[in-house]
């Protein structure tokens, strides 16, 4: 069954049987694609639990506007995992179908403040949609948890 | 999100039902889905059988793109999916594989008695929890360095034996004897050694456990004596847990290189998470050497857990290792790829099978096999929820003649996580367990209720199907009496 557990920050949480995702909007691209990180780490912590303390810059490129998103929603993941960083808030400076430059805002990870909810093990092609609507774009993702 | 599927099932018998090539122009092979009628009423909800109708698109693709009873919706293969691809001119797909590459069960046998371990149960599972670490970002005790990370690469169980984390006869009772040939560690990424390394020796989290378990049904003695299963009350160990981030990372950097040698093969595909590559091109064959890495890994990881685990009996029991006999039965791998013989249309021939949740099930006499387990078939380790059984099995010659040597690995979700945590606090879930004589230990209390009873199949249902249709025979079904919850 799905359900849909609605969060007006420009993301909604989507479950299926084994499955967590994403289902993003935005007025533009760039919207939709810092929703979805946003949605990310909706997923791993309680967003407000994170504060702005460093800023970091990520680059990420791909052959196409799809393998673009997962590739960027797989290196938030990475540097989640390896180098222990939690994600507040994203501003995307540059986004063409193959290239993106944005500017993350958060801090490493604290457990003494930070409580871990699920284990995301990567972004998924697997029903992965971008598209344009009458509002602006939407994206989903599905996450293998 | 969900679609039901709206294709048509050709039933075979009442354990076999085909989706004809003629479903979708495309298929190469037919599908086949191994499930009594009861339990395709779930599958039928999550379009799982899409899944395995999209697999059989796979070239070189041989016999039928398969699904075991546990089947459910998965990333472009079907969780329970193996397909056999010929080396010829067949693909590997990380698809096919997973991103827990090597995700598995361990388990062992011991000389103990419920009657003497229920009492203190209690002190086992903190004793068990506090040296294994687990959970959400937590790191290993282990401490390696990047120049033994790719000694455990390429030497996989036998990297953690020689460093004193258990007996050389462990070894012998893992499949592949803990080592996938063919690691090639400069395939294998920077990050995904970054991600490897503070994870090794750790069991995860989600649905990986730990679980001191009583033999509940003897199934038949005989083999069961040859596992070291006496009686009924005898304690076992089970474990559950995979190559981790490592593994996860290898799948991801692959799958981003694998997308480019479908566009410079010219495959065409009907779900972008099923790239692949020929299993005799660079791309292909530098993901096998990739995957054997993490294989590598993900049994080392077992392997040194499996130590931790005697050593907190010993120390809780306050008794010698040969006192509580604490031997490895079998350790299977359930997400994998790996070259086989296989009989096809009467000629022997090299396959690349891939398991994606499910379990090899080689019968007796295969020259795989290690001689204890020659006359029985090789051990088939089946979990299910931490609230009821998990069964060990044996392989058969049917499952060598209709799945190439595969069967099941597990239960199967059937509630989503969040449904499965509405309403219910983690509390319950620990009372409830209580209750039915089984002690929870967990990282997070929080995310316990995902891993419930209500959220599982019946894992008796899908094991009886196995039996059923002949592909694995059930020996032995064991109860939890602890358990420890990444």
């Amino acid at each position: 069954m799905l359900y849909s557990i609605f969060v007006d920050r420009g993301f909604e949480v989507i479950e299926h049987t084994a499955d967590i995702g994403i289902a993003t909007h935005g007025v533009d691209l760039k919207q939709v694609f810092a929703n979805a990180a946003l949605g990310l780490f909706s997923l791993i912590t309680e967003l407000e639990t994170v504060s702005e303390k460093s800023i970091y810059h990520i680059r990420v490129s791909g052959p196409d506007r799809e393998a673009l998103l997962i590739n960027w929603l797989n290196e938030l993941i990475y540097r989640f995992e390896a180098k222990e960083m939690l994600f507040h808030r994203f501003s995307i400076s540059t986004l063409t179908d193959t290239e993106l430059k944005a500017t993350g805002y958060g801090e490493k990870i604290d457990l003494t403040k930070h409580e871990l909810k699920v284990q995301v093990k990567a972004a998924t092609y697997h029903m992965l949609k971008i598209e344009q609507d009458k509002d602006g774009w939407k994206a989903r993702v599905i996450f293998d948890v | 999100m969900s679609v039901p599927w709206e294709g048509v099932l050709n039933k075979i018998d009442d354990y076999r039902w085909e989706i004809p090539v003629s479903y979708k122009t495309g298929m190469r092979v037919p599908g086949l889905i191994y499930s009594s009628e009861s339990l395709l009423n779930h599958i039928w909800e999550e379009n799982a059988f899409e899944q395995v109708a999209n697999v059989a698109f796979l070239p070189g693709i041989v016999g039928h793109s398969l699904a075991m009873p546990d089947i459910h919706w998965g990333y472009g293969f079907p969780i329970g999916g193996v397909a056999a691809m010929s080396m010829d001119d067949g693909v590997v797909s990380p698809g096919g594989v997973g991103f827990d590459i090597n995700c598995g069960v361990r388990v062992m046998r011991t000389n103990l008695m419920e009657a003497e371990v229920r009492p203190k149960i209690d002190r086992i599972t903190t004793e068990i929890f506090h040296n294994i670490p687990s959970g959400l970002g937590t790191k290993g005790k282990l401490k390696v360095n990047d120049r033994e990370l790719t000694a455990v690469m390429i030497k996989g169980s036998r990297w953690a034996v020689e460093r004193g984390y258990g007996e050389p006869d462990d070894v012998k009772t893992t499949e592949e004897s803990g080592c996938i040939q063919g690691a090639d560690p400069e395939k294998v990424s920077n990050r995904a050694r970054e991600r490897g390394i503070p994870q090794l020796g750790t069991l995860g989290s989600g649905n990986h456990f730990l679980e001191i378990q009583r033999v509940d049904e003897i199934y038949d003695a005989e083999t069961a004596k040859v596992m070291g299963i006496q009686e009924t009350g005898q304690v076992l160990v089970m474990a559950h847990s995979g190559s981790r981030g490592f593994g996860h990372q290898i799948c991801t950097d692959y799958i981003a290189t694998l997308g480019q040698a479908v566009r410079k093969y010219g495959f065409n595909l009907p779900d972008r998470q099923l790239v692949c590559a020929p299993i005799k091109s660079p791309e292909g064959q530098a993901y096998l050497s990739a995957m054997a890495c993490a294989a590598n890994y993900a049994w080392t990881n077992r392997q040194c857990m499996a130590h931790w685990v005697r050593e907190s009996l010993m120390k809780a029991l306050d008794k010698s290792p040969r006192d509580i006999g604490l031997e490895q039965i079998w350790d299977v791998a359930h997400n994998i790829a790996k070259i086989e013989e296989h009989t096809v249309d009467g000629k022997k021939v090299k396959l690349c099978v891939h398991r994606k949740g499910a379990t090899r099930a080689f019968p007796a006499g295969h020259p795989d096999l290690p001689d204890i387990y020659q006359k029985t078939g090789q051990p088939v380790l089946i979990p299910g929820d931490m609230g009821r059984y998990s069964y060990i099995a044996v392989g058969t010659e049917t499952a060598m003649r209709e799945t190439f040597g595969s069967t099941c690995h597990g239960a199967g979700r059937l509630q989503s996580r969040s449904a499965a945590k509405r309403g219910v606090r983690g509390i319950d879930v620990i009372q409830a367990l209580a209750a039915k004589g089984i002690t929870v230990k967990t990282a997070s209390i929080s995310e316990l209720p995902e891993e419930a009873s209500s959220g599982y199949k019946d894992v008796n249902e899908v094991v009886d199907v196995t039996q059923r249709a002949g592909i694995s025979r059930k020996i032995v079904r064991a109860t939890p009496i602890g358990v420890i919850k990444g």
